[in-house]
């Protein structure tokens, strides 16, 4: 099997320091809505010099370069035991050029591995066979901040008066969004998954935010929903970095998921204004990097 | 932009308001989640008795903070190999992490600034009050940018909680902040919390 720990490398290096364009356009319209002279305009524009420079540097655009979530999808014949040891030796390597932070640390013992790799769960990597004979690699890079602020519903939530139906839904993503303030680096991106259970809710709230950005739920009703919520965050008025301001959050993306009767979950996983996430296909003997 | 130069007198902290811009320049410590558990535990509250050069460390440290400046952050660092130390990447953590040690460890060293960002609770803002001192919010995620302000690194302190978790002792030039929290008892996050919480409880009723 061929070995593509150099082009894996390669993919680090790039999700990493170069900020995908469908965010920066995002990020490049937001500032024209702040007010000139504004924290939240200038907030937005140290923003656009640091892509600019860490692009131009091969540095990272955050220092907390996250936990790395990798998803491989494989034609027949690739084997899934060598991927996962290419994938792992590019980010040790990446570690080494400071395309990463050391990132890995030890639940019980604290230590930091210093190479990112951790037991067998650091970094995540799912792997999936598909149809077809072209190979790709999706890298996410989510930091801990916006990490952090990620929330999940039982629904019902008496407290916010939120029913088991897509008007609770929206109750709890607008609430996240207003526990989240500043703190996951807004501007942000959400990721909701409605259903499932609380891991698989998590999971696929972060999937979807591998999409472009403006991609819509092919459902006309969760694409209404995913309009109206990020018109509605913007309301709140954090803004950048929680300075106050008219951009809050850029995108939201939903999917719905089966769930059993008796759970009823609404799932938010918040992406920071750095939302790295970059893609490789294998194509022959074609490496293409979006 | 106003430049102030570490160390910070309490008059030019007094001067400091919500909203400033400041370019910060002279010598600073990195010290995150592990640095303020440590601080706490072994010298503040006294739970844990120094171990290793903990004590060592302690006395280089006080002179630094004293007048001083914290800054959460977690760098991305080259040069660990050869001990010739530079910073790549520099941006704040989320400092709200913090808030159960950072007034106490404010008052302790004397500690007139903290960098981060998304600012700190009202225990803090006391604390601020009190030491005097102030919040400055760095940009979350400029770490390329703001890494460019750190033209040396002077040493570090317990690398092994980690290169994120270190002390880092480093000298700026120009680092772009703004204070959100000031030694007046103001804070810019605990408004935009209250008037962003007004609009939610009116879309909640919709």
């Amino acid at each position: 099997m061929r070995d593509l720990t150099h082009e894996i490398l390669e993919l680090i290096r790039r999700t990493s320091s170069d900020l995908p364009k469908d965010v920066e356009e995002r990020l490049k319209a937001a500032v024209e809505k702040e007010t000139p002279g504004s924290a939240a305009r200038g907030a937005l524009e140290t923003i656009l010099k640091n892509v600019e420079l860490s692009r131009k540097n091969s540095s990272p655009i955050c220092q907390d370069t996250g936990t790395p979530i990798f998803y491989v999808k494989y034609p027949a014949g690739w084997s899934t035991l060598q991927l996962k040891k290419q994938i792992r030796a590019a980010l040790a390597d990446a570690t080494k050029r400071s395309y990463m932070r050391p990132n890995s640390v030890d639940a019980v013992s604290d230590k930091n591995t210093g190479n990112n790799l951790g037991g067998d769960d650091f970094p995540y990597i799912h792997f999936e066979e598909i149809e077809g004979d072209e190979l790709t690699i999706e890298l996410m890079l989510k930091g801990g901040g916006c990490e952090n602020v990620g929330a999940q519903y039982s629904m019902p939530d008496n407290r916010l008066g939120a029913g088991r139906d897509l008007a609770g839904v929206r109750k709890a993503v607008l609430d996240a969004v207003h526990k989240a303030q500043g703190q996951g680096c807004a501007p942000g991106i959400l990721g909701v998954a409605i259903g499932g259970d609380h891991g698989s809710g998590y999971i696929k709230s972060k999937e979807v935010l591998y999409d472009k950005i403006g991609a819509r739920n092919p459902d006309p009703k969760l694409a209404a929903l995913e309009e109206q919520l990020t018109r509605e965050a913007n309301e709140m008025g954090i803004g950048p970095m929680g300075f106050g301001g008219k951009t809050t959050v850029i995108d939201t993306k939903i999917i719905g998921l089966s769930r059993v009767p008796a759970s009823y979950f609404v799932t938010v996983s918040y992406m920071c204004w750095a939302y790295r996430r970059r893609k490789m296909t294998v194509r022959g003997e074609e490496v293409i990097y979006d | 932009m106003r430049e102030i130069t570490i160390p910070i007198s309490d008059d030019v902290i007094r001067e400091l308001k919500v909203g400033d811009p400041v370019a910060l320049n002279g010598v600073m410590i990195t010290g995150r989640d592990a640095v303020h558990k440590w601080m706490i535990e072994t010298f503040i509250k006294k739970t844990r008795a120094p171990q290793g050069d903990d004590l060592a460390v302690y006395e280089a440290l006080k002179p630094v903070l004293a007048g001083g400046v914290i800054y959460h952050c977690g760098p991305v660092v080259s040069g660990l190999e050869t001990k010739e130390y530079k910073f790549v990447a520099a941006g704040p953590t989320t400092s709200i992490r913090e808030e159960p040690y950072q007034a106490d460890v404010m008052k302790h060293f004397n500690v007139k600034g903290v960098i981060g960002k998304g600012g700190m609770g009202p225990k803090t803002l006391k604390g601020c009050q009190e030491t005097p001192g102030v919040y400055f919010h760095a940009i979350g995620g400029a770490a390329t940018f703001i890494a460019q302000s750190v033209t040396r690194v002077l040493g570090v302190h317990k690398l092994d909680f980690g290169v994120p978790e270190a002390i880092w002792v480093i000298e700026v030039k120009d680092l772009p902040v703004v204070v959100t929290m000031d030694s007046h008892g103001q804070s810019l996050h605990q408004v935009i919390e209250e008037q962003s919480g007004k609009v939610l409880q009116d879309l909640l009723t919709k």
